[in-house]
C-alpha cells in the first residue's frame, strides 16, 4: 500500500519535474505549425478575397468565395487564357522529365554498376560534379545553346535542362541502392545466356523498382518546382507553363492577385498529393546518400 | 515506424555491402563492351549537349577581362556582390543550425511532434516560385499579412518592408530559411537516426547524459553529414535565383538583387549576355575551391561511383 503510494507520488514529481519542458516542447510546436503554414495561409486568404486588385488587410476572409477559383476554371481573364492548355505543358514537362531521367539514369547506373568498363569511373565524377553544381550559373549560356540547336522555345529544350541536371543524381541514388541486389543473380542469368539488356530489363528494373519510384518522385518534381529555365526557354503562347503564367501576373502592373494566388494554390496541389502519397520514397531517396531538394 | 526510420533501414545494407562487394563482376569481352557502351551513350550524349557545351560556351562568353572592368565599375554590381555574400552567408549557416537544433526537437518519439513534422515539411514539397510570390504578396504593402497581422496584435503599423534595403534583404533571406530548413532538418534526423543506439549506451554508463552526450556523441558523430550539407547549401544558395527574383525583386529600386538575378537581368533584360555570364563568373573562385572540396568529402563518406 505504501510503496504504491511512493511509487504514484515518485511519478507524479517526475511529471510536475517534467512539466515545464512539456509545455515549453508544446509552444514551440505550435509557433513551428504557424511559421510553416502563415504563407500557405496567405495563398488561401488572397485566393478566396473578391477584391481583386488590393488587400483589404484583413487576418480573415471577410466575404470567402470561389470566384477566383471558377475564374480559372473557366479562363475568363485575360491572364487566364489558355491556362489548362499551359497547366497540360507543365504536366508534360514533369512526365517527360521523369521518363527520361528514370530510363538515361538507369541505363548508365547499370553499366556503371554491374559492368565493369574500363574507365567509366571518369563518368560518375562527372555526374558527381554535375550534381552538385548551381544550374543557375548555367542559365546564359544554355539559352544561347537553345538557339544553337533550335530548340529555343520549345519544350524539349526546358525538358532537357531538367534531364541534364536530374540524371547525374538519379545516377548516384540507382548506384547505391543497386549494391543492395547480389551480383549472382547477374552471372547465373548470364550462365543461363541472357544479354546485357535482358538482364537489365528483367533482372536489374524489377529490383530497383523502390529507387526508381524514388528518383521518378525526384524527377518529376524538380521540374515541375524549377522556374529559371521555363522563364527564359519558353516564350510562346503554344508551349508556356504555368511557371511562364505566374511570371506575367507577377509583371503586370494591374495584377489580379487572387486569380495569381489561386493559380499558386491549384498548382501546388500535385506536389502536396505526391508528397502526402510518396513521402517515404522521396525520404528513402534522401537517406540513400544522395541529398538535393 | 516512421519514414525515415524506415528509409534508414533502406540505408543500412549498404555500409554492410560496401565492405564485403562480391569479387565477381561481368569480364567484359567482345559485345558486352558494346553494351556497357550502349547503356552510357544516351547520359554521355545528354551530359556533352547540355551540361558540358553550357560549360565550356559559358567560361568562353566570361572570358574577356575588359568585362570584369565593367563589372568592378558598376555600383549595382558591387551591392549585389556584398547582398549575395549575406544572404549565402546568413541563410545557409542559420537554416543549417536552425536544422540540427531542430532534428533533435524532431527526433524525440511522440504521435503529435510525428505528425507536426509531416506538416513541417510541406515547404519543401510546394514549388519555390509559387511560395515565394505567397510571401512577397505578404510583405509588398502595408496591408499585406504580415503587417495586418502586426497592426492586429500590437495596434501599430509594422515595416514597409520593400522599402528599405536592409528589411528587403532580411525578408528575402527569412523567405529562403522557410523554404529550406525542412529538408535540411530532415537530412539530420536521418543522420541522427544513423548513429547507432548502443553509443548512447555506451555514453550511458559513462555517465554522459543530456548537454554531455550532445556536445560528446551527437555532435562529433554529425560532424561530416553537417560539413558536407553546408558545403552543398552553399554552392545551390550561391546560384539561386527565384528566392530574390519573387520575395524581394530586387526592391528597393534594385539594391536587393544577388548574382544570378543580377546575371539574369544584365543578359535578358539589358541585353548584355556576356557581362551576365560574366556576373555569374565572377562566382568561380568561391565555387570552385568548395565543389572540389565537396567532392572529395562526399567521395570520402561512401558515395562512391
Amino acid at each position: 500500500m505504501s510503496t504504491a503510494l511512493t511509487a504514484r507520488r515518485v511519478r507524479h514529481l517526475r511529471f510536475s519535474r517534467m512539466l515545464p519542458g512539456k509545455i515549453a516542447a508544446a509552444l514551440f510546436g505550435i509557433l513551428l505549425l504557424i511559421w510553416t503554414l502563415l504563407p500557405v495561409y496567405n495563398m488561401v486568404l488572397v485566393a478566396l478575397d473578391e477584391e481583386a486588385d488590393e488587400f483589404t488587410g484583413a487576418i480573415w476572409p471577410g466575404d470567402p468565395n470561389l470566384d477566383s477559383f471558377a475564374s480559372l476554371w473557366n479562363e475568363d481573364n485575360f491572364l487566364l487564357e489558355h491556362f489548362w492548355h499551359r497547366f497540360g505543358n507543365s504536366i508534360e514537362l514533369g512526365l517527360a522529365t521523369m521518363l527520361l531521367t528514370v530510363a538515361i539514369g538507369s541505363l548508365a547506373s547499370f553499366a556503371l554498376g554491374r559492368m565493369r568498363l574500363r574507365g567509366s569511373r571518369i563518368i560518375g565524377d562527372l555526374a558527381l560534379i554535375t550534381y552538385v553544381l548551381p544550374t543557375a550559373f548555367l542559365a546564359i549560356p544554355f539559352v544561347h545553346i537553345m538557339h544553337v540547336y533550335g530548340l529555343i522555345d520549345s519544350l524539349w529544350s526546358v525538358i532537357a535542362s531538367q534531364v541534364a541536371f536530374a540524371t547525374p543524381y538519379a545516377i548516384l541514388i540507382l548506384h547505391q541502392y543497386g549494391k543492395l541486389i547480389p551480383l549472382e543473380l547477374d552471372e547465373s542469368a548470364k550462365v543461363d545466356g541472357a544479354t546485357p539488356w535482358q538482364v537489365y530489363r528483367r533482372i536489374y528494373l524489377p529490383l530497383m523498382a523502390p529507387a526508381l519510384v524514388a528518383v521518378g518522385v525526384y524527377a518529376l518534381l524538380l521540374a515541375w518546382n524549377e522556374y529559371l529555365y521555363q522563364y527564359l526557354l519558353v516564350l510562346s503562347m503554344d508551349s508556356a507553363t504555368v511557371a511562364v503564367v505566374i511570371n506575367q501576373f507577377f509583371n503586370s502592373d494591374e495584377a489580379p492577385w487572387n486569380y495569381m494566388m489561386a493559380i499558386a494554390i491549384v498548382y501546388s496541389l500535385p506536389p502536396i498529393a505526391i508528397y502526402f502519397a510518396l513521402r517515404r520514397f522521396m525520404v528513402a531517396g534522401l537517406a540513400l546518400g544522395g541529398v538535393k531538394g | 515506424m516512421s519514414s525515415t526510420q524506415q528509409a534508414l533501414a533502406f540505408g543500412q545494407p549498404i555500409a554492410q555491402s560496401r565492405s564485403s562487394r562480391p569479387p565477381w563482376r561481368y569480364s567484359l569481352q567482345g559485345s558486352d563492351t558494346a553494351w556497357a557502351i550502349a547503356f552510357l551513350i544516351p547520359y554521355v550524349a545528354v551530359f556533352l549537349a547540355f551540361v558540358a557545351y553550357p560549360v565550356v560556351f559559358g567560361l568562353w562568353m566570361g572570358h574577356d577581362p575588359t568585362l570584369y572592368g565593367l563589372l568592378m565599375s558598376d555600383p549595382r554590381y558591387v551591392d549585389t556582390v556584398i547582398n549575395t555574400l549575406l544572404f549565402v552567408a546568413i541563410g545557409v549557416n542559420v537554416t543549417m543550425f536552425g536544422a540540427l537544433l531542430l532534428s533533435g526537437y524532431f527526433i524525440r518519439r511522440s504521435r503529435w511532434r510525428r505528425s507536426l513534422l509531416v506538416v513541417f515539411l510541406i515547404p519543401w514539397a510546394l514549388p519555390g516560385f509559387v511560395v515565394f510570390t505567397s510571401i512577397h504578396f505578404m510583405l509588398v504593402t502595408q496591408w499585406g499579412l504580415l503587417d495586418s497581422l502586426i497592426r492586429a496584435i500590437t495596434g501599430e503599423d509594422g515595416p514597409l518592408f520593400m522599402v528599405s534595403t536592409s528589411i528587403a534583404m532580411a525578408s528575402n533571406i527569412v523567405a529562403y530559411i522557410w523554404k529550406w530548413l525542412p529538408f535540411w532538418t530532415l537530412i539530420f534526423i536521418a543522420g541522427r537516426m544513423a548513429i547507432p543506439q548502443d553509443i548512447y549506451e555506451a555514453a550511458d554508463i559513462d555517465g554522459a547524459t543530456g548537454y554531455k552526450r550532445l556536445v560528446h556523441v551527437t555532435v562529433p558523430l554529425l560532424a561530416s553529414v553537417y560539413l558536407i550539407c553546408t558545403l552543398l547549401a552553399t554552392v545551390w544558395t550561391l546560384g539561386d535565383f527565384s528566392t530574390v527574383y519573387f520575395v524581394s525583386s530586387g526592391a528597393p529600386a534594385r539594391t536587393t538583387d544577388v548574382l544570378a538575378t543580377y546575371g539574369v537581368d544584365e543578359a535578358f533584360v539589358f541585353g548584355y549576355p556576356y557581362l551576365g555570364a560574366a556576373a555569374m563568373m565572377s562566382a568561380l573562385p568561391v565555387l570552385i575551391p568548395i565543389v572540389l572540396l565537396l567532392t572529395r568529402r562526399v567521395r570520402a563518406a561512401g558515395v562512391q561511383l
